[in-house]
């Protein structure tokens, strides 16, 4: 069995990523994909990079899941994360969450993408049409 | 009385460091005022209010003293997802 949080150094497979999650109580499903898109703030982004400090995002990631099983009433649930250099319209992140009805699934989805983004040790490097890139730190 | 610890650095952190990680000896009574040594050798430029500190694989708190051996990571804005 996977872990719930995990980082990834390939592409991502959405239909092994989802298979664990199929339960037969389960009476819904709902996914969150993150892709790589080809702007940020005005800017033309060619591509990223993604670093972790993997040890601790795969802890913090792991607290962040464990809290959102207690928090709503779901079934199954994972979180999976790519890490290395992403093109534009990559998969980057996969939340997928079962439950036996909608609401339970939509708002885990959403608090596990959330807190995801705002906690878990990973950053973005961009890469500029212009050809330089930066580091995002996005203050909270 | 000093502390040998390993200080990994991320990110933004890494290039302003230069290294992803370095083995340090301080006279530091707290991870906070490691960060104020190693901020001031490397010229990190970040205020240490808006970077998280880890120990071991773990968030702490800033003020948890120096324990040799251990692992150290400041924790720049983070931006996955």
């Amino acid at each position: 069995m996977s872990a719930d949080f995990t980082l990834h150094e390939s592409a991502l497979d959405i239909s092994t990523l989802r298979a664990p999650l199929a339960h037969a109580q389960a009476g819904a499903y709902a996914s969150f994909e993150g892709w790589v898109r080809n702007h940020h703030v005005g800017r033309a982004v060619t591509g990223l990079h993604y670093e972790a400090y993997a040890a601790l995002a795969e802890a913090e990631g792991a607290k962040v899941i464990a809290e959102a099983r207690t928090r709503f009433e779901i079934i199954d649930l994972r979180c999976a994360h790519r890490i290395g250099d992403l093109a534009i319209g990559d998969l980057a992140v996969w939340v997928g969450v079962t439950a036996a009805h909608r609401d339970a699934a939509f708002a885990a989805c959403r608090y596990v993408i959330d807190e995801i983004k705002s906690r878990v040790p990973i950053w973005k490097h961009e890469r500029y049409a212009e050809g330089d890139a930066t580091w995002l730190h996005p203050q909270p | 009385m000093s502390v040998a610890v390993t200080v990994l650095y991320f990110a933004s952190l890494r290039e302003r460091a230069g290294k992803s990680q370095e083995t340090y000896r301080s006279t530091a009574i707290d991870l906070a005022g490691l960060y104020e040594e190693l901020a001031a050798q490397h010229a990190l430029g970040w205020p240490r209010t808006q970077l998280r500190v880890a120990v071991d694989g773990a968030f702490v708190d800033w003020h948890q003293p120096l324990r040799e051996g251990s692992e150290i990571a400041f924790i720049p804005p983070v931006s996955g997802g």
